[in-house]
């Protein structure tokens, strides 16, 4: 580009030539600027910034009710923003259909993967992009498939029905279908939460492999780990707002965790030493028939002492949810026994182990904790109506038991009006204290907490898992089951590893090697004999 | 020995195929309107409706193919308003059937005492013709349309798209598929499908109209697509099952084989629960049947 300027040649001033190279400028794949999206009730995204620049890795990170899902919602054309304004590759767009955003280049891998189970993966993958002509060629479509799976590296048969692969290679078959639609601008929301550690570092090299080819990549996360280990650049909101954008390279941890939650926060639970007495919970031998006739328990045992927390880690799938509810007494096992100390309560109900010393915090509170409806004193007698003091089998005490609520609220922190507000008018948070404080009342012997921190909010989280610690220390038995690895590591003072329906693995929780817990989630044996397994 | 072989002669073999035409077209609208994800039990209405409006135009029109026409017609009209109500309105699908057949019931007969002052029965009109003795062209037609679905879901792109809505709405939604246009679409033509089954009742066989004279057989259509498996030639075999029983039952009468005829006339009923209740286990209806993409 030539440019005049007029400047000084010798003594006098003239116009001068230069020869001037065009500074590039970043060029922005997408741009997103003031988007305000308002649903009955909420504001999800309340003005929401986003600059992604071409051929980079830009990682989205909010805590979960941040307004992520919406704002890549809108990107997508699922959702029409109220207010703002839209850029892709500098073009002004406006998206009626998700049609439009494919056509723009757009292309999303979903949280919970929109793959039809039932079809097959060319079938899934050419689905909308059929090609041209009212009849499908299968063959051509196949090759089409195989074709790209290779130029990218991601293996998979395109004749295998979705239904039938792993969850690691149904999210590659979803990044296939973005890529099929030749997509250069790829959105990724929540990709990790479902995969192995294995499949994680799979997911990485694929996504510097598509950024190294020059496609732009988001990355939706609420873990401050993958912002580091896989972003270039990270755009953090919070509250339906943008709060900062930072080079990844540049930020810290602490920095962007504060963005996020908005002031310091303490990354690592504070606990000390576990010290572990006489064993609390014993399970040996637990079979159970799950769905579609396999083992969903396959001869499990386990069992926690007094004092520690054991958190049970895998794949979602493996039989966590049915070892719970078989212990919590919703079902009752084909064989084995289960121990509370030294009773035999493999056949007790519910209400029984309760009244022997065990709690039990559900992995849903608004399907299984609560009654919404139900005023929080009627929540506080779920499971308790027929032991005092809340009532004798015959009548429950209504007075006694408002006035253990108003209590508990108190000691528990449950921000209410009062005990007559009904438990649908609460926050997540404080739902979830309300069930901790009805499960805790009691001073169990052990506890069990499945998912105790779902869908909270960090202040909350650290609340719950101060709770669980102290309980410990109170010498009670915790069992803790919970999807997020992260949080079973922070917690446990024991991890074991179930695969299949069976505990495949035991771990200390202070020296514990990601990689080889990863393994041993994945069904592998890391090193021959060298894992223990606990009988 | 003999009255084995003579049980089983050509007239039965006819009788099924007579049967099992009205149940074959009504499962065929009833297996595209169930595979993109709508619930269909409004065929029986849309099948009376059907028959009715057969009668209707052959008789002002003179010419029993234009009141087939206007049956097809009729069939897809009513048929939108189930669309229109359990897509447009999102409203309980199984009520919404109920509606169309409560309907369709109602309507007829008060039509028929508007228009020919009669109760209950309209007059004879021409019927299609036969393309062999006591075969309807109709017949050959309902047969053909079951590898044409077949194809149809399994070959082109838009039995593709139509399934994929029936499986996982919001992942048809999310690749850019009209989920609720494709639905439309295969609402209206399973009322225009029910609609020949009704018409071939009508002017494929009796010539005039009764009240309710599909007498469930738009609810044993239903069956035969829940006992096929959603599939059109499981569903074929299981409409011929049905058509057998229906045909056995009549043919047991006239043959006079000293069985009970009321509970000849409910063997046909009798197998579709059995079918229903025991066999259906193993089947597996779309995963998104009566589910909504994304709620705004």
């Amino acid at each position: 580009m030539v440019v005049l300027t007029r400047g000084r040649v010798g003594r006098r001033v003239a116009w001068i030539v230069t020869e001037q190279v065009e500074v590039p400028q970043p060029q922005m794949a997408v741009e997103m600027l003031g988007i305000v999206k308002r649903f009955p009730g909420v504001v999800a995204n309340a003005g929401v910034d986003l600059s992604v620049e071409r051929g980079e890795i830009h990682a989205l990170l909010g805590e979960n009710g941040a307004g992520k899902s919406t704002l890549m919602n809108i990107l997508m054309g699922l959702i029409h923003p109220d207010h703002g304004k839209i850029l892709v590759h500098g073009r002004d767009v406006r998206f009626h259909s998700p049609r439009d955003a494919v056509d723009a280049g757009l292309g999303m891998v979903h949280q919970h993967f929109m793959l039809i189970p039932r079809f097959s993966v060319t079938e899934n993958i050419i689905l909308g992009s059929e090609g041209p002509g009212a009849f499908i060629d299968r063959q051509a479509a196949e090759e089409r498939v195989a074709q790209t799976a290779a130029e990218y590296g991601l293996v998979v048969d395109p004749r295998a029905r979705v239904e039938d692969l792993p969850v690691g290679i149904q999210q590659r078959v979803e990044i296939l279908r973005v890529l099929y639609q030749d997509s250069n601008i790829l959105i990724l929301d929540e990709p990790t939460a479902l995969l192995t550690p294995q499949e994680v570092e799979d997911l990485y090299r694929v996504l510097n492999a598509l950024r190294d080819a020059g496609r732009t990549v988001i990355f939706i996360t609420h873990k401050l780990r993958e912002v580091a280990a896989i972003s270039d650049r990270v755009t953090v909101i919070r509250r339906g707002m943008t709060v900062g954008t930072r080079v990844t390279a540049d930020t810290t941890a602490a920095e962007l965790a504060e963005l996020m939650v908005g002031r310091g926060v303490s990354l690592r639970v504070d606990r000390t030493r576990a010290h572990p007495g006489e064993v609390a919970l014993q399970a040996f031998d637990l079979t159970m028939k799950g769905r579609g006739g396999v083992n969903a328990l396959d001869g499990l045992s386990l069992s926690v002492r007094k004092g520690e927390i054991v958190g049970i880690a895998g794949v979602e799938g493996n039989g966590q949810t049915e070892l719970v509810e078989t212990l919590a007494g919703l079902h009752i096992p084909e064989s084995g026994t289960i121990l509370l100390g030294e009773m035999d309560i493999t056949r007790d109900d519910p209400v029984e182990r309760r009244r022997k010393g065990l709690s039990y915090i559900p992995e849903d509170r608004h399907h299984r904790g609560l009654v919404l409806p139900f005023s929080l004193t009627e929540n506080m007698l779920l499971g308790n109506s027929e032991i005092p003091p809340f009532g004798d089998g015959r009548r429950i005490d209504y007075a006694k038991t408002e006035e253990i609520t108003r209590e508990l609220m108190e000691r528990f922190d449950v921000r209410a009006p009062g005990p007559e507000t009904s438990a649908g008018a609460l926050s997540g948070g404080n739902q979830q204290k309300l069930i901790i404080a009805r499960e805790l009342f009691r001073e169990p012997a052990v506890l069990l907490a499945v998912q105790p921190t779902r869908g909270l909010d960090v202040g909350a989280i650290e609340f719950v898992h101060s709770r669980i610690v102290a309980e410990r220390d109170k010498g009670r038995g915790v069992l803790l089951l919970s999807f997020d690895l992260d949080e079973t590591l922070d917690l446990s003072d024991r991890i074991l590893v179930i695969y299949h329906g069976k505990i495949v693995g035991e771990f200390s929780g202070e020296r514990v090697d990601r990689a080889e817990l990863g393994l041993l989630m994945g069904g592998r044996v890391p090193h021959g004999d060298r894992v223990g397994i606990t009988t | 020995m003999d009255g084995i072989i003579d049980f089983f002669d050509l007239n039965l073999f006819k009788a099924v195929l007579r049967m099992a035409t009205p149940l074959v077209f009504a499962a065929m609208g009833g297996l595209l309107s169930e595979r993109s994800g709508i619930m269909n039990i409004a065929l029986e209405g849309l099948m009376l409706s059907g028959a009715f409006a057969a009668v209707v135009g052959t008789y002002y029109l003179h010419n029993p193919w234009w009141g087939l026409l206007v049956a097809l017609i009729v069939g897809g009209l009513t048929a939108l308003i189930h669309a229109f109500w359990s897509i447009g309105l999102r409203s309980d699908q199984i009520v919404t059937g109920t509606a169309i057949n409560l309907l369709a019931a109602g309507t007829t007969v008060f039509l028929i005492q508007r228009i020919w002052a009669q109760s209950g029965r309209t007059p004879t009109v021409q019927k299609l013709p036969d393309v062999a003795a006591q075969v309807n062209v109709l017949v050959p037609i309902a047969f053909l349309c079951v590898p044409i679905v077949y194809f149809f879901l399994k070959s082109s792109k838009l039995g593709l798209r139509v399934m994929a809505c029936g499986e996982h709405p919001q992942a048809a939604e999310s690749v850019g598929i009209n989920v609720s246009l494709l639905r439309y679409g295969m609402v209206m033509m399973s009322g225009v499908f029910a609609a020949a089954a009704g018409a071939f009742l009508t002017i494929g066989s009796l010539g005039l109209f009764t009240r309710d004279m599909t007498a469930g057989r738009g609810f044993i259509a239903l069956a035969a697509v829940i006992f096929g498996n959603w599939m059109p030639f499981g569903t074929l075999a299981a409409c011929i099952l049905f058509a057998g029983a229906q045909a056995f039952q009549i043919q047991a009468q006239t043959k006079g084989i000293g069985i009970s005829a009321d509970l000849l006339l409910a063997l046909p009923y009798v197998l579709t629960i059995i079918a229903i209740a025991g066999v259906v286990r193993g089947s597996r209806a779309p995963a998104g049947l009566g589910q909504h993409p994304t709620p705004n």
